[in-house]
């Protein structure tokens, strides 16, 4: 595209060329003869025919078989748990909060859901929050937040980008961090408790860091005011989000999981590419090898309902999974290999009967037909 | 300068441009203004000699090259979807990033113009300082300026070789006769001298040349760019009209040749002057695919706005389902949100920002980039070369690369093209006799043997003759001794100089050995002339003295010197003897004389005698005309024409014959065999030598010029002794014949009608050979008669209005009543390898027309030799004189060829059909109303041959075909009569041959020979279109596929128009990782190796029509892109739904599928895998992932709002990515390889089977042509593979119609429809 107009010149000025008798150029026109001037490269001339791709087809076909199963039993081995707690239904136990709308109330609503695990979780169980219908990756919804105020810019902190508009200021003080994105993050908290057979109430330690990616964590947000101990006063002279109850240095007691490079923060400004998405919420890690993570058995969740679902249609959902290399269960993949493998093998047979049908006239060269 | 009011400023800039408008203007000398101001300089209205060809200038450069762009459709379109992304409510990317790729293509287009401007401003800097002399009253003399300071009125003195600076009224020249040489190479490429003549009596110019003496007004036209035309007068200060034409005007840019010194009057200067009016810029012509091509980029337009109406509707939808206001709907800065209608109209615009690549911008710029690429390819083949001129293939048109691979018709010139256009001598017919010249014959069969040696024998087989009478030493007591001489020493120039052939006149064509017998006849005639004393001269040496003079010939010695230095500095043989040229003129010249004394040396010392005799009795030598007190001009000449020629010794042997057509040239070297050799020419006398030695000077009263309407020339001439005014004119046949003393006249002796018979008869057995023939006439005009005829003439030529008819109404007065001398019969040799490539273009489906000038006997045969007819064709002639006839003919004809291609019986046994047709019928069968028929029946004739057409009728046809048949045409040609035709047509070539440049001027492309036409077409044009047809194809494919995925996306976004891909990745995606291979694939891809196309030429036919770029293949082509983005798009959705995944995260594999599908497509289609397709392909893969992978690992928050950071690492470490893009991209394109190899291997097409057989190895391959070629019926060019068994029914046609297919069929008025089977001799050498 760009060489285009480089090389297009074209030889428009038809002028007379002053040039005495003889005074040409000595040198011949003669085109050079070389294999890429005369265009005789050698070159591989692969034509597609039923005898040469046949074991193209076989080999995928063998291939992607394997794989497929290999998906497919991994996929069927992560175990997984979800639940709606979103309460559209009279009898949920979350239908009470779900009614009462408020981003800011002051007085949390809890709703307890009761629940059974039918299987032993063995290894590290993920704790997600499920949204659905919420169309995190509307375009303008997407553009609103300021990534340099995120890396702890203090200009752009005092002064957020027009994009964060009308997120960007609050009575007159800069909003930290500005935004949509920032301002409707997700704020139900969960408390997991496993019921004992013997009737003790356990609460299951979940684990609020190592949620968020590396790079995001250590290089892409940062806290304004250089390793600055005190956020507040780093944050000074901006305000919350107008849906937050808590400014973002009060986010979270630990240090390193606090202001802009708080976990959930991070996560939730991880805009889901689909209406329908999860979000890593705690990771319950795995304390030995003797005692499953989550064992069966009667579990109690606790959730404090705030945030809320009902101005989209939404729903939201509590799921616990354990993952494995090719991450959460995940049978869509494992079928799609086995069938495009079959197909393939198939093809291959098809092709095979073809070939031998036809193969032998396209071969003996009786191109006239 | 004095200072003016503006209203007097306006009124003489008002007055200026009046000035220049007119039809006429008014020039006088600026000598008696000189020093005056401009003010009162009478000239002043017309523009200076300084040029100016740049289109910009240094200060305007940015808004005059932005306008300049602004004219492309495509950049409007661009830059308005830029500012379209900066109304915020509408905007899709970030406003600034979304000029990126406008703004590079405008800055590099600006930087290209800006370069080539700089080029044009330098070329003109330099014609305009270039020093040239101005005459100033002041200094008395011709001053040192610049061609810029030339102002039109002045007086310009141009020396030898020097480039004439602007058009100038030549008013005197250093030539005693007033003659100035030019070359005009510079302007139409002609290499031939032309002449131009003073006008005399204007000015003082004895002793010496006085432009102060110039006082008369000078009268000229508006200035137009006819390079062969002028019109202009002076009217001296007593009122008298003095007329001139084009040959008193030295064009700017010619260079004065074999002329010390010519002084000329300023006419135009500047840009008014005729080769800056010529100054056009490159041709454009659209071509067929790009037609085509818009028409698809209007579905696409049509694609978008309903892929945009979707996006709209669905956002108004999406937004009425909301049951309240959700979080992510972000108002605008004021807290308000747009009611969902608003919304859904602003989305409309965003999604054409959003989806704008679907119409494909970038696939003008790709076209233009690849059909530079196979220019380069086509020019540098090194088949399409010639040796000879050091010559390639010139593409003059750059954008109709791929029409050659679809044209279906051609219509080529005869002489020139399908012939050598080098003409040879054959054989003549003088008073009825016919003289077959065989040794001539028997020469030109050995010479025609490539070989050296060869050559070198039949010269050293011919014994030296003794010098005959026209030379100093012819007398010399010792013949022998000399002979010798010259002998040893010519043999060994010509065997070191046999392939150093000049560029004009090969010896192939300047010698001639004479026929004994009509030797005999001369010698005799001479004599017996010389006894009688007799005023009438012998018809014998009538005819040759007629060859002799009555031609436009120019006769240099000078110029010798400078054509062999162009041939050697072009084919590099700088160590050649300087002496080459001479030499081969002087072996033709004593060519003749060996035979005739070698044979009858006895004898000819007998003749001898008696010529001396003769000479001392009868013909007055010069001396004495010259005491006698004869006119003028014939004094001056004879006085002159020793100090011109150099020593006679010397003369005949430099001379060297330049002719603007080369059958001139033959005739007067066919007059110099027998002894009557042209000495010199100047626009008042010619000068020939008789055989006696003696040397005659006519005086030359006028030229009536060759016009295509008349068909022939005529030369009146005052004989030197007889004082006769004698009018020798020569012509076509039956151009000639019908002006000849009406044969019913009483005072017509029977013998002159039994001669015209004769040689009628004698003509049309020529012309069954296919020689191109020539009548001689002579006339013998009363002084009365001439005096009445001058003066008109006089007449004609001062008129301004209507010159041509004038003119040519007044030669027509005179040619009449004619006498016949003899006639000529002219070889044109057949070029190199023609039947071949005309055998191989039927095969390829293309009808070849052929449109000549000839009479339709020479062009049959010439049809037979270059196997345009075959011997089982079925041959329509149609020729007659009136509309009814001609009616009917046709309706016959096309019922006839109807009934018989309908006949079911006959699929496989039709003969071919052909039809040859002259021009008058011609013209009444492109007549409105018959039309429709003439082209119908010819649709059904494999090959029409079109005779006696005028270069009008030759466009015209190529116009009725293109418009009626809708087919795509080629014309090629060579001369400026198949000018018309070749614009007229779709694809026009020029053969750069014998007859100047004006053919190639006019050109799309040019070569050198016919026979590259194979190898153009079969080759390069198969190549050429199936490139850039796939090309534009995958172009389409790719844009649509990957501006797809944005698409379905939006339906998971609320049709908000989020890209998922960043805004710089999109941008890179088009600019760098995909638009490489796509151009490589419309430059380099190779489907069939050359040596297949040429084989099979059947192969062509894939490309005619509709060809592959069709219909069908767009839409499939787009169902597929369809297919394949919603592949790409909804494996990574389903694997990825109800995930954690984020946008950008979601939009890397698909951005890595899609660049995989689209390169792996493009591989499927790639026939040919060169190291560079490699390096591309794989380039390209390896550009993406290293740029985006620099691009995510570097830019954290560079691009706001958007952020890929650690997106593709991160991405690139999960094996699921891997898993997925595998997967899909299979998935993506297993229909189109499934489709592909099923079509392979099910239903080969031709072009598949001929790859398979490009795998064989050499060897077998030609065998295996060679049988398939036998089996589609013997290589005979039927239609469709035909089997061609040999017709038991071919005289069908016989009995239709009685077969009568004599000469008087053809030329009469009635049609024939037979089949020539053997009634033509085949004597030409196929």
């Amino acid at each position: 595209m760009i060489g285009a107009m480089m090389a297009s010149s074209y030889n428009e000025d038809g002028h007379i060329t002053v040039s005495g008798p003889g005074g040409g150029t000595l040198r011949s026109k003669k085109p050079e003869n070389t294999a890429f001037k005369q265009q005789r490269l050698p070159a591989w001339q692969p034509i597609l025919t039923a005898g040469t791709v046949l074991p193209a087809f076989f080999i995928i076909g063998l291939i992607f078989i394997p794989i497929g199963i290999g998906l497919y039993v991994t996929s069927n081995n992560i175990k997984e748990f979800e639940i709606d707690y979103t309460g559209e239904d009279v009898s949920s136990p979350c239908f009470n909060c779900s009614q009462s709308f408020s981003w800011n109330s002051t007085r949390p609503c809890t709703c307890v859901i009761p629940f059974y695990l039918e299987q032993p979780y063995e290894s590290s169980v993920f704790m997600y929050y499920g949204l659905s219908n919420f169309y995190q990756n509307h375009r303008r919804y997407v553009k609103s937040r300021d990534d340099s105020q995120l890396n702890g810019d203090m200009e752009s902190l005092l002064k957020p980008s027009k994009e964060c508009e009308p997120y960007a200021m609050n009575e007159n003080k800069p909003i930290a961090p500005c935004g949509a994105i920032a301002n409707s993050m997700f704020n139900d908290t969960f408390e997991l408790f496993y019921n004992d057979p013997n009737g003790t109430k356990v609460q299951i330690p979940l684990s609020n860091t190592g949620i968020a990616w590396w790079t995001d964590k250590h290089v892409k947000f940062r806290n304004p005011g250089l390793n600055n101990p005190n956020l507040t006063a780093a944050f000074q002279g901006t305000t919350k989000p107008v849906n937050w109850r808590r400014p973002v240095y009060e986010l979270d007691s630990a240090p390193d999981n606090n202001g802009f490079i708080n976990e959930d923060f991070i996560v939730w400004m991880r805009t889901a590419a689909l209406p329908t998405f999860r979000k890593l919420y705690r990771i319950i890690n795995k304390t030995s090898n003797m005692v499953p993570t989550l064992p069966r058995g009667n579990y109690t969740l606790e959730v404090v309902y705030n945030y809320p679902v009902r101005s989209f249609d939404g729903r939201k959902r509590m799921i616990l999974s354990t993952i494995s290399w090719m991450g959460g269960k995940n049978p869509f993949l494992g079928i799609a290999y086995i069938t495009v493998g079959s197909v393939c093998f198939f093809l291959g047979v098809v092709l095979l009967i073809i070939h031998h049908k036809c193969g032998n006239r396209s071969n003996s060269a009786d191109i006239s037909n | 300068m004095t200072w003016r009011s503006p209203l007097a400023l306006l009124r003489d800039a008002l007055r200026g441009q009046r000035a220049r408008e007119k039809e006429l203007r008014n020039l006088v000398s600026n000598l008696p203004y000189e020093g005056l101001e401009k003010g009162k300089q009478p000239n002043r209205h017309f523009p200076g000699n300084a040029i100016k060809t740049t289109k910009y200038t240094l200060l305007l450069f940015i808004p005059m090259n932005l306008f300049e762009q602004f004219h492309r459709l495509a950049n409007i379109y661009f830059v308005g979807l830029a500012i379209l992304n900066f109304v915020p409510v509408v905007n899709a990317f970030q406003p600034e990033v979304a000029l990126i790729p406008i703004c590079i293509i405008m800055a590099l287009t600006a930087l290209k113009d800006a370069w080539e401007d700089f080029r044009r401003y330098q070329s003109d800097r330099k014609l305009n300082n270039t020093p040239c002399l101005i005459y100033s009253r002041k200094e008395k003399q011709f001053m040192e300026r610049r061609w810029k300071d030339v102002r039109v009125g002045d007086f310009v003195k141009v020396f030898c070789n020097e480039i004439v600076p602007a058009d100038l009224l030549l008013l005197h020249t250093s030539d005693p006769n007033g003659v100035c040489h030019i070359e005009t190479a510079n302007l139409d490429g002609e290499t031939n001298l032309k002449q131009r003549r003073a006008m005399s009596g204007l000015c003082i110019s004895d002793p010496e040349f006085k432009p102060e003496s110039f006082d008369s007004l000078v009268v000229c036209e508006r200035p137009n760019n006819n390079l062969n035309h002028f019109k202009c007068y002076a009217e001296k200060p007593d009122k008298e009209k003095v007329g001139a034409g084009i040959e008193s005007l030295l064009l700017r840019g010619c260079t004065v040749r074999n002329t010390d010194t010519a002084v000329g009057f300023v006419v135009y200067a500047g840009h008014e002057t005729k080769s800056m009016l010529n100054n056009n810029g490159p041709r454009y012509k659209r071509s067929k695919l790009e037609r085509k091509l818009n028409i698809d980029v209007i579905f696409c337009v049509i694609l978008l706005f309903a892929m945009c109406l979707v996006g709209s509707l669905g956002h108004f939808v999406w937004l009425q389902k909301q049951p309240g206001v959700p979080p992510y709907l972000v108002a605008d800065s004021n807290g308000h949100l747009d009611s969902p209608g608003l919304s859904a109209f602003y989305m409309f615009f965003t999604m054409i920002i959003l989806l704008q690549v679907l119409i494909p911008i970038s696939l003008y710029v790709s076209i233009e980039l690849v059909k530079i690429g196979q220019i380069f390819f086509i020019a540098n083949d090194i088949d399409l070369y010639d040796e000879e001129t050091d010559s390639r293939v010139q593409c003059k048109a750059l954008n109709i690369t791929e029409d050659l691979g679809q044209i279906e018709y051609i219509f080529s010139d005869k002489t020139g093209t399908l012939t050598e256009n080098k003409m040879v001598f054959r054989r003549c017919s003088i008073m009825g006799t016919e003289y077959a010249h065989k040794e001539n014959a028997v020469r030109l069969a050995v010479l025609e043997e490539p070989e050296e040696s060869e050559e070198d024998v039949i010269f050293n087989q011919q014994p030296r003759p003794p010098k005959t009478g026209w030379s100093l030493d012819s007398e010399d007591a010792n013949p022998e001794e000399t002979q010798h001489h010259h002998c040893s020493r010519r043999k060994s120039k010509v065997a070191g100089n046999a392939q150093s052939d000049v560029a004009f006149s090969s010896p192939l064509e300047t010698e001639v050995i004479p026929d004994r017998k009509l030797l005999q006849q001369i010698s005799r005639a001479e004599s017996s002339s010389g006894r009688s004393g007799s005023r009438e001269m012998d018809p014998y040496l009538e005819f040759f003295l007629a060859l002799a003079i009555c031609n436009t010939v120019v006769v240099s010695m000078a110029t010798a010197q400078r054509r062999r230095m162009s041939v050697f500095s072009r084919s590099h043989q700088a160590s050649n003897p300087p002496d080459t040229l001479p030499n081969l003129a002087k072996m033709s010249g004593s060519l003749r004389r060996f035979i005739t004394s070698w044979q009858r040396k006895p004898k000819r010392n007998r003749i001898f005698s008696e010529d001396s005799v003769i000479e001392e009795d009868h013909f007055n030598p010069p001396v004495k005309t010259e005491g006698s007190g004869a006119i003028s001009g014939l004094q001056t000449c004879s006085l002159h024409a020793p100090s011109q020629d150099g020593k006679p010794a010397t003369t005949s042997d430099n001379l060297s014959y330049e002719a603007e057509s080369p059958d001139e040239a033959a005739l007067v070297y066919a007059a110099k065999a027998y002894g009557f050799t042209l000495m010199g020419r100047t626009p008042n006398s010619v000068t020939v030598s008789l055989p006696s030695g003696k040397e005659l000077v006519f005086e030359v009263l006028d030229t009536l010029a060759f016009d295509s309407v008349r068909k022939r020339m005529s030369i009146l001439v005052r004989h030197p002794i007889t004082k006769e005014y004698v009018l020798y004119s020569k012509g076509a046949d039956y151009a000639i014949m019908e002006l000849l003393g009406t044969p019913y006249a009483e005072h017509l002796c029977g013998k002159q009608k039994s001669i015209a018979a004769d040689t009628q008869r004698h003509l049309d057995c020529y012309a069954r050979e296919g020689l191109r023939t020539l009548c001689f006439t002579k006339k013998v005009v009363s002084e009365k008669e001439y005096e009445s005829w001058s003066v008109n003439r006089q007449r004609a030529l001062a008129a301004m209005e209507n010159r041509e008819e004038l003119t040519m109404d007044t030669a027509v007065q005179l040619e009449t009543n004619l006498s016949l001398l003899g006639a000529t019969g002219i070889e044109d040799r057949l070029q190199e390898g023609v039947p071949d490539t005309i055998v191989a273009l039927r095969e390829a489906g293309i009808q070849v027309w052929v449109l000549t000038g000839d009479k339709p006997e020479t062009a049959v045969n010439i049809g037979y030799a270059c196997r345009l007819l075959e011997e089982e064709d079925l041959v329509i002639n149609m020729s007659c004189k009136n509309t009814l006839a001609c009616t009917s003919i046709l309706d016959c004809a096309l019922e006839e060829v109807r009934r018989y291609s309908n006949d079911p019986r006959n699929v496989d046994t039709t003969p071919d059909i052909s039809l040859v047709i002259d021009g008058r019928t011609l013209t009444m069968a492109l007549s409105s109303d018959l039309q429709e028929r003439f082209v119908d029946l010819a649709k059904h004739c494999r090959t029409v041959l079109c005779c006696r057409v005028t270069p009008l009728q030759k466009s015209r046809v190529v116009k009725v075909v293109r418009e009626k048949l809708k087919v795509m045409t080629l014309a090629i040609g060579d001369g400026a009569n198949d000018v018309n035709m070749i614009q007229a047509a779709d694809i026009g070539i020029g053969i750069s041959g014998q007859e100047g440049m004006q053919a190639v001027m006019a050109s799309d492309f040019a070569i050198s020979h016919f026979k590259h036409l194979k190898k153009l077409l079969l080759v390069h044009g198969h190549w050429c279109y199936t490139r850039l047809a796939n090309m534009i194809i995958y172009f389409f494919y790719k844009n649509v596929a990957y501006v797809n995925l944005l698409f379905w996306y939006q339906f998971f976004c609320g049709f908000s128009g989020t890209a998922m891909i960043d805004y710089w990745l999109m941008i890179f995606f088009n600019l760098f990782f995909t638009s490489v291979p796509p151009i490589m694939f419309g430059i380099m891809d190779k489907d069939i190796s050359a040596e297949m196309l040429l084989g099979v030429p059947e192969l062509y036919r894939m490309g005619q029509g509709a060809g592959e770029y069709n219909f069908k293949t767009f839409w499939i082509s787009m169902l597929d892109a369809f297919y394949q983005s919603l592949v790409c798009f909804f494996i990574p959705y389903i694997a990825y739904r109800d995930s954690d995944i984020d946008v950008f995260t979601f939009g890397t594999p698909l951005n890595t599928i899609s660049l995989f599908t689209i390169l792996l497509h493009l591989s499927i289609e790639i026939k040919a895998w060169t190291v560079v397709h490699w390096v591309i392909i794989l380039g390209s893969v390896a550009i993406f992932f290293i740029v985006t992978l620099a691009y995510s690992g570097t830019c954290i928050t560079c691009n706001p709002p958007s952020n890929p950071y650690w997106i593709l690492q991160t991405q690139m470490a999960d094996p699921m990515f891997y898993l997925i893009c595998v997967i899909t991209t299979v998935v993506a394109l297993l229909p189109r390889y499934i489709f592909h190899v099923l079509r392979n291997s099910i239903a080969p097409s031709p072009l598949v089977q001929a790859r398979h057989l490009d795998k064989l190895d050499p060897s077998t391959r030609n065998q295996w042509i060679k049988e398939w070629r036998s089996f589609r019926g013997g290589g005979q060019g039927k239609r469709s593979g035909l089997s061609t068994p040999p017709s038991p029914t071919l005289e069908m046609p016989v009995e239709i119609l009685p077969q009568s297919p004599t000469a008087s069929d053809i030329t009469g008025d009635e049609f024939t429809l037979n089949v020539i089977t053997e009634n033509y001799q085949r004597p030409l050498h196929t």
